[in-house]
């Protein structure tokens, strides 16, 4: 009866174990490329995870089972083939596509507010709080009472 | 300055609202060509016609000429073809077809079938000149003015309504410059 028990325990999770690898594997595309080297295959990894399918939009190269990215994941290879550098390839995708493509955006005049904008909001509220912290004190010090106030108070205070 | 101040909060959620709500209506499809204003690419690719006829830059007509993305795998382009196809008579533009990513049997019955606008169709099956002209979906149509620099990309579909109000007055301002001599 035991045994029995620990078979059926075993098989279910041996068959949710199966069934989670596999659909694993269906998640991404899955390109034949064989690459010279380890640093090449690093290099199209890095890439094609970089840069933006132009079709599917939120998806990378890497990610994306859209014939545009199939082919240009084949580019990317091809150029790595020619030998050329990883901002050679880089350019090559701007000039044709434009900036979108680039998952990270290159400073320059169009994407300050994008890379300077969060440290710039980061310091105004910095000021506002420097700013509320030292207020306070001034309110404080309007709020003290003048001697006469103060002997009145006194007065009233011994009378009860 | 305090009341000033006050107001701040309002001005702020004011302009935040605005812009948010304009991003609204942007079409996040529709992107800037990086190659408006460039020279045509090279290309070298058989026609759909024909697999052994190589055609090259230097078989373009002189002139105006619109470069047509299409695919039989494409909806859009069997709903746009028909535009083409009326458009197509004309002295003024030559069009050619770049075919994406497709089969060269389909591409051929689809030209039979359907009429052909084209003066002849690029072949791209591996998309060379499709990825150097930036094209990410079918249909595209690129204008392409007589010095060979890249005027317009289009993306989606044309009708009637879209050629008068984006090609229509492009065309017309080609056509001067080449008789000022441009």
């Amino acid at each position: 009866m035991n045994t029995k028990f620990i078979a059926i325990i075993t098989s279910a999770l041996l068959f949710v174990l199966i069934s989670l690898s596999s659909s694993h594997v269906q998640a991404s595309p899955v390109d034949t490329y064989e690459f010279k080297d380890e640093v090449t295959k690093i290099r199209f990894n890095a890439l094609t995870k970089e840069l933006r399918c132009p079709k599917c939009q939120n998806q990378n190269l890497a990610d994306s089972n859209s014939p545009i990215a199939a082919d240009l994941r084949r580019e990317v290879y091809d150029l790595l083939n020619e030998g050329k550098a990883d901002i050679e390839i880089v350019n090559f995708m701007v000039a044709r596509y434009g900036e979108f493509v680039l998952y990270r955006p290159r400073v320059s005049s169009l994407t300050y507010i994008l890379w300077f904008g969060p440290a710039l909001l980061v310091l105004i509220g910095i000021v506002v709080v420097v700013m509320v912290i030292r207020k306070k004190p001034k309110i404080q010090a309007e709020e003290t009472l003048s001697a006469e106030q103060q002997s009145k108070l006194d007065n009233l205070l011994k009378e009860k | 300055m305090n009341k000033v101040i006050r107001f701040i909060p309002l001005i702020l959620f004011v302009v935040l609202g605005v812009v948010l709500y304009r991003g609204l209506s942007l079409n996040p499809t529709e992107l800037p060509s990086a190659l408006v204003g460039k020279t045509f690419p090279a290309f070298a690719l058989y026609t759909v016609e024909d697999a052994k006829d190589l055609k090259t830059n230097a078989d373009l007509k002189e002139g105006i000429k619109l470069v047509n993305v299409w695919g039989t795998w494409c909806p859009s382009c069997r709903a746009e073809h028909e535009f083409l196809l009326e458009i197509a008579d004309t002295e003024r533009f030559t069009i050619y077809g770049l075919n994406y990513d497709d089969e060269r049997v389909l591409a051929q019955k689809w030209l039979a079938n359907l009429g052909n606008p084209y003066q002849f169709s690029m072949f791209d099956e591996a998309g060379k000149l499709s990825i150097d002209l930036g094209v990410y979906a079918a249909p595209e149509t690129f204008v392409i003015d007589h010095n060979n620099v890249i005027r317009k990309r289009f993306a989606g579909p044309l009708d009637a309504n879209i050629w008068r109000n984006e090609f229509e007055d492009l065309i017309n301002q080609i056509l001067a410059e080449q008789k000022a001599g441009k």
